[in-house]
């Protein structure tokens, strides 16, 4: 029976107010509240359900992050998935080396199916998956918000800005996922405690082989600039006159 | 706005420790890992299920519909969620189908619920204490039969003691219990102010009715318990016939409108049938054990109402721009934001101070409930009833009081903005005040801590309670950061012991009325001591703290030690006066003629 793969990212959580350090060197994380990237969740969410379909047999989370991020697959235990694995890796997660890992696991266990979030909420990135799906030669299916597997095919609603779009892609394949792909649920306390018994593998960057470099290169963080005060517009005549002086329209 | 994750986690772990609890037999299945996840589960819960419609059903509140209680759709998803998840079954023993989480989490995880929605939160504190009841008192029979849909859900329970010519005074209740062949009972009477009496956002409603059998004894030695539920319930579970418990009006509130109020008639056709629970003419007594339990939950629901308010304040206070600093003059400087100006901070500290020593005072009295029942002997157990059944009374009043009063100053924040609907201020001071009479009145606790809880076993729980204060006291001398604290704290013992003395005195002399006269002023000088006491246990955790905390940790530890320091300069020295007047054994009161008023 098929196996799926997801990707849980851990990020700062959404209802944290952001801040960057002052010397530009990243973000403040200490004593932040950090969680699973929504759109993992989302990723996860459908995973379960296609398990719960019995459209998959195994589910398994994988992170790449601090040991910390042990408390993120927990949850995604919790959730539902069966087992964990974290790959150990201090500082931020660049895209292409998520790629990479997620490829080398995917090559160990031979999932049916990756799914992950369509982007992450810290970065905005949004290359996992279509990296992945390079590195490792199969299909992939973007901001996925609807999913049903057909046969050893899977069709795909993905939301485009034209509208919709559906595909349909061979397995095994990787799918993003958009935020009206479903709504995920509430951990249930029973199932907290049984996440404590599932297994929680852990391992590292070079015992899977993975080179941690990137041609991709952060040279400084900034806050982005304040917004600028508005101003008072006596009818719309002044409005769209307004908007045609900037450029806008 | 929700209580905050920072102090959740300060009170529940580094004040009463919870994760020590983990290592007991009756936790072990939780660590800290375990507890994060529940509270994390229960803070995404209250934010998405409960926070969004707390508006909603204030606006609109329930409302009969051919002879039916329409209410918000959403309340029932909430609710269904909320069961499904496992936090009515939370703190309940494994063996009937509970999670055995301990009370520390649990309280905590109410006050996240309570702090989003009250309304939403009422039908499961009142499930969790009809499980609770049924659970100790239940024949087997009746906890097979009832436990599973209360714990799980899919039945909610009700609390149907008040009447409507007896609140305060359940000795002169009228309702009536013939028994019949086979061992049931015939139910009849009618009941007032029921919450939760009637609704469709449960499978089934078990109330749990105190009426009197014919022939007992008067008064509330005559009064017992039955189980009677809304359909009747079949030995495996399932729904039967409906029992004739009719629905005879709402009741309109100034707030906590989420929760339905009902007046309800018990057998107007002379078919409603109740099993007894418990023993006959003890039913009074059997609730009242379980009264603790429920109490504190009313004192969670008053700390998480304070706390919403308090956050809403803060963040007005930090985003409004109004007036310049005392001293600057040019009108061409920048507006500051509100919270610059010393009042408003001397307000927001006045609710800091509040609801934060409230939630330290619950959180305690939880703890105390997790040690007893995992207590080593019965001495312990003894000890540790005792310092609850004390409490209990200091835990459900102090914060109807104090975090009303933070409430108040909330509004007062938003200045007109906050007496407006356009903010939750308002409604969370309407919520709030319930709290004030639910569940025994203000004055009823007052008599109930010092007519009762006070010289009960001579005085042990009071003097348990001292003792534990002097051991923070001592420890606080000895750390030195908060020395001149300590000293306050331990004057005010003092003055709880002396006037103690006098009231114990003319108690012995029979005169009762005139010792009882300030029971009031009592209840609230011995609270303003215990939430004191647990403010200088929040502040030596905090210094504690300081020396390894990073920099987002070090404003919150300080903050704890600035909200200490207020409460002791700005709260504490109310009790010297209050606990002299009672000991004058003032009947100012009491003499004042009826003509005169
Ligand atoms: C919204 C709401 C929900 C409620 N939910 C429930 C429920 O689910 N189940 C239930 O059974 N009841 C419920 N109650 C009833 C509540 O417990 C009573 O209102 C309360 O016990 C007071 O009783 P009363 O209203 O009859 O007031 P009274 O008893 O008439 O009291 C009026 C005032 O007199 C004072 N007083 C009365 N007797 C004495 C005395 N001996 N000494 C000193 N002072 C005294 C009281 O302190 C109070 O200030 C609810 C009430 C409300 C408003």
């Amino acid at each position: 029976m098929r196996k799926i793969l997801v990707g849980v990212k851990r990020v700062i959580d959404y209802n944290v107010r952001i801040r960057v350090k002052p010397d530009g060197t990243g973000v403040v994380t200490d004593g932040v509240k950090m969680s699973i990237n929504p759109f993992d969740e989302i990723a996860l969410e459908e995973a379960l359900r296609m398990r719960e379909r019995g459209e998959a047999a195994e589910i398994i989370a994988v992170c790449i992050g601090p040991d910390d991020a042990q408390q993120q697959l927990r949850t995604a235990l919790a959730m539902g998935a069966d087992r964990a694995i974290l790959v150990k890796h201090d500082g931020p997660v660049d895209p292409l080396v998520a790629a990479r890992t997620l490829h080398a696991i995917a090559q160990k266990e031979s999932p049916a199916l990756v799914i992950v979030g369509k982007q992450a909420i810290d970065d905005d990135a949004a290359q996992t998956g279509p990296m992945l799906a390079a590195l490792w030669d199969r299909p992939q299916a973007t901001f996925a918000s609807k999913v049903e597997f057909k046969g050893e095919t899977l069709v795909v609603t993905r939301e485009v800005d034209a509208g919709l779009e559906t595909d349909e892609v061979d397995l095994p394949a990787v799918i993003t996922a958009d935020l009206r792909l479903n709504e995920p649920r509430y951990v249930k306390l029973p199932d907290i405690m049984k996440a404590k018994k599932k297994p929680l593998d852990v391992t590292d960057l070079a015992s899977l082989g993975v080179d941690a470099g990137s041609p991709a290169q952060v040279v400084r963080w900034e806050p982005p600039a304040q917004r600028q005060k508005g101003v008072m517009v006596k009818d719309a005549a002044e409005l769209v006159d307004m908007l045609k002086k900037k450029g806008l329209i | 706005m929700l209580i905050p994750r920072r102090d959740i986690e300060f009170q529940v772990f580094e004040v009463v420790e919870a994760e020590a609890l983990c290592a007991r037999e009756r936790y072990a299945a939780h660590d800290r890992a375990t507890l994060d996840e529940v509270l994390g589960s229960a803070r995404r819960l209250a934010e998405e299920r409960f926070l969004p419609y707390a508006a909603l059903t204030d606006v609109h509140e329930p409302e009969l519909v051919d002879g039916r209680v329409r209410i918000a759709p959403e309340a029932r998803v909430a609710l269904r969620e909320l069961g499904e998840a496992g936090f009515i079954a939370a703190p309940f023993d494994a063996e009937v189908g509970g999670l055995q989480v301990p009370q520390v989490v649990n309280q905590a995880c109410n006050a996240l619920f309570a702090s989003a929605h009250v309304g939403f939160h009422g039908y499961s504190m009142l499930t969790q204490g009809v499980a609770n009841v049924i659970r100790v008192f239940g024949s087997d029979e009746q906890r097979r039969r009832y436990l599973p849909g209360l714990l799980e859900g899919r039945f909610f329970g009700t609390m149907c003691l008040s009447e409507p010519h007896a609140g305060s005074s359940l000795a002169d209740i009228r309702s009536r219990a013939e028994p019949l062949p086979g061992g049931l009972y015939a139910i009849r009477g009618d009941k007032m102010w029921i919450s939760g009496g009637e609704h469709e956002l449960s499978d089934n409603i078990i109330h749990l009715v105190l009426a009197k059998v014919p022939g007992g004894p008067p008064g509330v030695k005559g009064i017992s318990l039955f189980i009677v539920p809304r359909y009747r319930v079949g030995p495996d579970g399932g729904l039967g016939a409906d029992n004739d418990v009719r629905l005879t009006g709402l009741n309109h509130k100034m707030g906590w409108r989420g929760t339905v109020n009902t007046a309800l008639a018990f057998g107007p056709n002379g078919e409603c049938l109740g099993e007894r629970i418990g023993e006959e003419h003890r039913g009074l007594a059997s609730m009242f054990q379980l009264m603790n339990e429920a109490r504190i939950g009313v004192g969670v629901c008053s700390v998480a109402l304070g706390y919403a308010g308090y956050m809403n304040a803060l963040a007005y206070a930090r985003d409004r721009l109004q007036g310049r600093p005392l001293g600057q003059r040019d009108p061409s400087t920048p507006q500051v934001p509100i919270l610059r100006h010393a009042d408003v901070r001397r307000m927001l500290l006045a609710q800091k101070s509040w609801v934060e020593g409230g939630l330290a005072l619950e959180l305690y009295c939880a703890r105390l409930m997790d040690d007893l029942a995992t207590a080593r002997d019965a001495g312990e157990g003894a000890r540790l009833h005792g310092l609850v059944e004390l409490l209990t009374p200091i835990a459900k009043s102090w914060p109807s009081e104090f975090c009303l009063e933070a409430n108040k100053l909330a509004i007062q924040v938003l200045g007109g903005a906050g007496y407006t609907r356009d903010y939750p201020v308002e409604r969370l001071y309407r919520d709030n005040r319930l709290n004030h009479i639910h569940e025994g009145a203000y004055g009823i606790h007052g008599l109930d801590l010092l007519g009762r809880k006070v010289p009960q076993d001579g005085g042990a729980a009071l003097a348990a309670l001292a003792a534990l204060v002097r051991e923070t006291i001592a420890a606080a001398r000895s750390d030195g950061s908060f020395s001149q604290e300590a000293d306050q704290l331990d004057q005010a013992l003092g003055g709880i012991d002396a006037a103690t003395r006098r009231v114990l005195g003319a108690m012995a002399k029979g005169e009762a009325e005139r010792a009882l006269a300030n029971a009031t002023v009592y209840l609230e000088a011995v609270g303003h001591v215990v939430v004191a006491w647990r403010w200088l246990e929040q502040a030596r955790v905090a210094t504690r703290a300081l020396g390894t905390a990073g920099a987002a940790d070090r404003a919150f530890y300080e903050g704890k030690q600035a909200a200490c320091r207020f409460f002791f300069r700005h709260e504490l020295p109310r009790v010297g006066p209050q606990l002299a007047l009672v000991a004058s054994l003032d009947e100012t009161p009491l003499l004042m003629p009826d003509e005169g008023f």
